[in-house]
């Protein structure tokens, strides 16, 4: 087989930083993943909650308090933030699997687009709940 | 060797084998989360600070508990997926499987332990 340099690969992401520049493209990309995992702690805390929920009142009260607490409404401001900006970042990837707005340009104005909307939509739902 | 297409000799040589599926999984969920998720953070925020009557009465109401239920449902399988591809490409070896073994489970831990929630909750 051609491929004789099996299993002794770089992994990624070597190439971020030192082989290839950061750039607005690359970095509103990342932060999609970035996003998606991180989004990880605030729907197990909801889970939790839920549970606790339909637990009783009691072990509701414990939950709901580290929820609502400080660190809670942090987690939970991050996580609507990282929810917005995933949705729209995501639908970016959406239009662009269709090879549409590829270009520099518009590329870049889309990630202006997903920063901005993020922050807006982040805005409104503090205001809205 | 020599009549052995380039096409034939990388076809299924992919790491998943099962690539289109994923991706087509992935776009489904996606866009079903377009729908979902909005409603769900001002479902969720509205109820969210409430008392502990306040939030059962809330979840004992239809549209909170299907959405809730599916947002949980479609958003963790969504994530199993997408985490997947994440730990391919920034593990390797035993890690690797080990990872996705866990995250799977996890996955599904969370959404059965959610759905559990609301069922109970609602009926």
């Amino acid at each position: 087989m051609a491929d004789v340099n099996r299993g002794n690969r770089p992994l990624s992401p070597f190439m971020l930083g030192k082989y290839y520049r950061f750039q607005l493209n690359s970095v509103t990309s990342i932060l999609t993943r970035i996003t998606g995992v991180a989004l990880l702690l605030g729907a197990l805390l909801v889970v939790w909650w839920l549970l606790a929920a339909a637990s009783g009142p009691e072990y509701f009260a414990t939950v709901d308090w580290i929820v609502t607490s400080f660190i809670g409404d942090l987690i939970m401001l991050g996580s609507a933030w990282a929810l917005w900006y995933h949705l729209l970042a995501g639908l970016r990837h959406l239009v662009w699997d269709q090879a549409k707005m590829l270009d520099m340009e518009t590329a870049d104005k889309l990630s202006w687009g997903v920063i901005g909307g993020s922050v807006v939509l982040t805005l409104i739902t503090i205001i809205a709940v | 060797m020599a009549f052995l297409t380039d096409r034939k000799r990388a076809v299924g040589m992919g790491s998943a084998k099962s690539g289109t599926e994923h991706a087509w999984m992935m776009k489904v969920s996606s866009i079903a989360l377009l729908i979902l998720i909005p409603l769900f953070i001002f479902n969720f925020g509205a109820t969210l600070g409430g008392s502990y009557e306040e939030v059962v009465a809330h979840y004992s109401r239809p549209y909170p508990a299907i959405l809730t239920a599916l947002t949980l449902a479609v958003g963790f399988m969504h994530f199993k997926n997408g985490v997947q591809i994440t730990i391919e490409d920034y593990v390797g070896g035993l890690n690797r499987k080990l990872l996705i073994i866990a995250m799977i489970c996890l996955s599904y831990a969370a959404a059965a332990t959610g759905i559990f929630a609301i069922a109970r909750l609602a009926l």
